[in-house]
Order: structure tokens, then C-alpha cells, then sequence
């Protein structure tokens, strides 16, 4: 379980007044919960990933991934990236490998560990190629197979499929759910995709503008597993309709 | 038909037409030399005819002063090349990443790279002598700043997100450093090494100045003295050669050492 307790994070850049990306957000996400942030853009959401991956301390407020303080970063909280973050000069079976061999593993094991996952990701064949020779959705596939092959406690993805095309992006978040069902990681995702948020979450915590809060946490009571019919059903629709109102209050806010 | 046009800018034109224009510029270049000295137009102690520089060329492969004074000049350059490389590549490396180190060298680099090397000859002459020592000098002082700052500007450039990503795989510092950080920026460093290479081969002529006995620099001031504008030019044509041929086998070792990387 991952408890954060008055979190507040302020930037002091030189010669530019404070600026106050996190005020007070406190958010537990149950083992195993799919946990969607969705927000309008710098509201300091991926302040917050960055702070649960230790990629960045907190000003003040406290973390703790079941029981343990966080500091620092660690495999045991992996983390998918907006940017194409594959290293370019292994295949895509060693970028996989990657992790388990940092911990020490073997390459026949890692070995085993990389080619199940490029299995569930669908990109088995694909062992052997260099990122360069791969679209932007199996880059991401293979993003997220790199950091399953860790087994980490909790997967953070920060806007993992934000610069897909549309109809990718839809794949990608079947597969993600599929893979999700199977692995039963708790996964804490961001995005600014309301559509996204409904579709993947278990529960969807809204976020202000900044200085960045949770505003609301609505569950998302549609059955699993969820298939694109789901997005246009009455349950969908009815939170949907909740979120946009919550965030063009937001918007408007930030605009004005 | 605006984007067919050859002079539509960013637009490709077909292969035979790319060769055929550079195949031209060659000509037209070779044909106004042949004009100039065959026609009379530009008196031959100004300008040498190109079969009294094939002539020139010919004679000395025969008598085996041109190999010499090749050999000469690559032992001087790639000597030179090589101890900066060697030096400049992990030391620019760390300077683009690590703030420390660049507020160590940066003043330094920044001010060393505006002096033109040949100011520096009379000091080098005073602190190493007049030896091939001194010749490699002026290659490693003409090149060893350029790179730091080409390579630290890599280096700078690696993308944040690879490290972070690294740092939640897993990895140490030290690991970040020697798994992502080097080979993340060895395609720019190829690169440079290239653009370098060519830079050091610009110095060879101011390396050979001073008490040279063979290279091609030291050919052709010698040919200045006699206002032997045939081997002048030899020697112009063999530089040009060989840096052609050495920024060839960088193009080729990159593609070779680096076939991940996604653009050559």
C-alpha cells in the first residue's frame, strides 16, 4: 500500500518567485488498485510521480510504500515514461534485461524474464531489434515490459501514451488492462486524458490547478474486464460528465 | 509542381541528378584550371599546369619522397589526434554531466579555444624543442579544446529522462554513468571525432613550420620558397585526399561500431 501524507513540494527558482507545486496532497492507492491522477496540465501531477519514484524530494510530508519510507530511487517502483526512454543501443530483449541483470540475475534468467514479458506485450519477434526499428507504440510496450521485468511493488506511468496517435493509444490501453489483469501490479497512472482515466482506473482522483490538490477521488464502479463498448455506456458517460465539470472549473481557474 | 522543382528547399531530387551536379562542380573547377595554365592566361610560375602536377606527383612516388613525407605528417597528425581523443573524450564526457567538473575546466576551455595555435610556437619551441614532439603539440593543442567543448555539449544533451528512467530500473550512480551516460553519447562523439579529425588536418602546415625535414607541409613550404606551384599544389591535393580518406573511415567505423544508432 502507498500512503502520502501532506505532501508539499515548492520550487524556488533564482530571481522568480516561489512557486507552490503541491500544496498539502495526501493519497493512499491499495495494493493491486489501478489509481488514475487526472489533472489539467501543471497542476504538478508528475510532481508527484517523480516524488513516489524518488526522482525528486518533497519540501515537506511524508511517503511510505508499505510501511517503508520512500527515499531515493528504487526497482521496486518502476516507472514508464512519456518520452521514448528505450536505450537505444541494446535490442529489445537486452533493454528488458536491463533491470533484472542490474539485481544480479543471470542471463539465462533474465533471459527467461524478458522474453514471457516481450510475450504478453506481443513482441516476442521483435527480440532482436534495435529500438530505432520500432513504432512509438511498441517502444512503449516495450517500456512497460522493461519495467515489469523488475517486479516492482507499485508501476508508475506518467503519461505513457501521450504522444500515440489516437487508435494506438486506444490498443495500448487494452493491452495495458490485459497485461494489468494478469500481473495484478498496483499502478499509480497520470494523465490529463479523462477518457483514459475512466477507462483504465479503478478509481480516479481528480486534481486542481495549481497550487496542485486532490479535488475529488470517484470510484469507478464499471466491470472489469472492460472492453471499448465500455466507453460509451451510462456509467461511463455519468462520470465522465462529473469529471469534465470538476475540471473546467479548474480550467477556468487556472485561465483566469 | 513547386515541390519537384530543384529549387523547392528541403525537397529531394532524384539520385543520378545529385551525382551528375557534383560530378559537374568537379569538372567546371578542373576545367577553368586547364583554361587558366593551358591557355596562357595565368602565368605558369603562378599557376601550374595539372599534368606538371601529375608530373610533380609521379616523381616523387617513384623516388619515394611522397611516401615519405605522408608518413610523415599521418605519424604527426595521428599521434596528435590521438593523445586529445584519448583525453578529451572521457574529460568532456564528465564535463557535460557533472557541474563540478565543468566549473573545474570550463574557464580554461573557454579561453584557450579563441588562441590560434600558431601563437602558442614560439612558447612550445621554448618549453619542448624543435622535435616531432613539438609538431604533435600543435596538433593536440588545435584540436584537444574544440573537442571538450564539442564532446561536454554531447555529453549535456543525453536526455534526462534516460537517467531518471535508469535511477527507477534500478541502477547506481556508477551504473548510470557507465551503462546509460557513455554509451548514450558515443554517436555524438563519433561525430566529432569526425569533424575534428578534419580540423587537425587543417593544422598540419603550421605543425610542419618549424624545423621540419619531411611532411606534406613541409613540402609545400619548402615548393614555396622555389615557387614550385606544381608540388605546391601535390601537396595541397594529397592533404585533401587524405582527409578525405580519413573522414571515410569515420563514417565507415561508425556505421560498424554504432549499428543502433539512428542516424548516420
Amino acid at each position: 500500500m502507498l500512503e502520502l501524507t501532506d505532501l508539499t513540494v515548492r520550487f524556488t527558482p533564482k530571481r522568480k518567485p516561489a512557486v507552490l507545486a503541491l500544496d498539502n496532497v495526501s493519497l493512499t492507492v491499495e495494493d493491486n488498485q489501478f489509481s488514475v491522477i487526472v489533472g489539467p496540465s501543471g497542476c504538478g501531477k508528475s510532481t508527484l510521480l517523480r516524488l513516489v519514484a524518488g526522482l525528486q524530494e518533497q519540501t515537506s510530508g511524508t511517503m511510505l510504500l508499505d510501511g517503508q519510507p520512500i527515499e531515493g530511487p528504487s526497482a521496486e517502483r518502476g516507472m514508464v515514461f512519456q518520452s521514448y526512454t528505450l536505450f537505444p543501443w541494446l535490442t529489445v530483449r537486452d533493454n528488458v534485461m536491463f533491470g533484472p541483470k542490474l539485481k544480479g540475475l543471470g542471463a539465462k534468467e533474465a533471459g527467461r524474464i524478458a522474453d514471457d514479458l516481450l510475450d504478453s506485450v506481443g513482441l516476442a519477434q521483435f527480440a532482436a531489434s534495435y529500438p530505432k526499428e520500432l513504432s512509438g507504440g511498441m517502444r512503449q510496450r516495450v517500456a512497460l515490459a522493461r519495467a515489469l521485468a523488475n517486479d516492482p511493488k507499485i508501476l508508475l506511468m506518467d503519461e505513457p501514451f501521450g504522444a500515440l496517435d489516437s487508435q494506438t493509444r486506444q490498443l495500448m490501453q487494452e493491452l495495458l488492462l490485459d497485461i494489468w489483469q494478469k500481473h495484478r501490479k498496483t499502478v499509480l497512472f497520470i494523465t490529463h486524458d479523462i477518457d483514459e482515466a475512466i477507462f483504465l482506473g479503478d478509481v480516479v482522483h481528480v486534481m486542481s490547478a495549481r497550487p496542485g490538490r486532490f479535488k475529488e477521488s470517484l470510484p469507478v464502479d464499471i466491470p472489469r474486464p472492460r472492453t471499448m463498448e465500455a466507453l460509451t455506456s451510462e456509467a461511463f458517460m455519468g462520470l465522465k460528465r462529473r469529471i469534465l465539470g470538476l475540471m473546467h472549473e479548474e480550467a477556468v481557474k487556472a485561465a483566469g | 509542381m513547386a515541390t519537384r522543382s530543384l529549387l523547392a528547399p528541403k525537397v529531394d531530387i532524384p539520385k543520378p541528378v545529385y551525382s551528375g551536379l557534383g560530378i559537374a562542380s568537379v569538372a567546371v573547377i578542373l576545367a577553368l584550371w586547364c583554361l587558366l595554365s593551358y591557355g596562357g592566361l595565368v602565368r605558369s610560375d603562378f599557376l601550374a599546369t595539372p599534368g606538371e602536377v601529375l608530373a610533380a606527383g609521379w616523381e616523387r612516388i617513384l623516388d619515394g619522397s611522397l611516401w615519405e613525407n605522408t608518413r610523415a605528417s599521418l605519424t604527426v597528425i595521428l599521434l596528435g589526434f590521438l593523445f586529445a581523443s584519448i583525453l578529451a573524450v572521457p574529460l568532456g564526457i564528465l564535463m557535460g554531466s557533472f557541474k563540478a567538473i565543468e566549473a573545474v575546466v570550463e574557464p580554461i576551455t573557454g579561453f584557450m579555444r579563441y588562441i590560434p595555435v600558431s601563437a602558442l610556437i614560439p612558447l612550445l619551441i621554448l618549453w619542448i624543442g624543435i622535435g616531432i614532439e613539438q609538431k604533435i603539440m600543435v596538433i593536440f593543442l588545435g584540436t584537444f579544446f574544440q573537442q571538450l567543448i564539442l564532446i561536454s555539449d554531447v555529453s549535456s544533451r543525453v536526455s534526462k529522462d534516460l537517467i531518471d528512467c535508469s535511477y527507477t530500473l534500478g541502477a547506481t550512480r556508477r551504473q548510470v554513468v557507465w551503462r546509460v551516460l557513455l554509451p548514450a553519447c558515443m554517436p555524438g562523439v563519433m561525430d566529432n571525432l569526425r569533424v575534428t579529425m578534419g580540423w587537425a588536418w587543417t593544422y598540419l602546415v603550421v605543425a610542419e613550420l618549424v624545423a621540419a625535414n619531411s611532411g606534406l607541409g613541409y613540402m609545400i613550404l619548402n615548393a614555396m620558397r622555389g615557387l614550385f606551384t606544381d608540388v605546391i599544389l601535390l601537396g595541397v591535393f594529397t592533404i585533401g585526399i587524405l582527409g578525405l580518406l580519413t573522414d571515410t573511415i569515420f563514417k565507415l567505423l561508425r556505421r560498424w561500431l554504432l549499428p543502433w544508432s539512428a542516424d548516420f
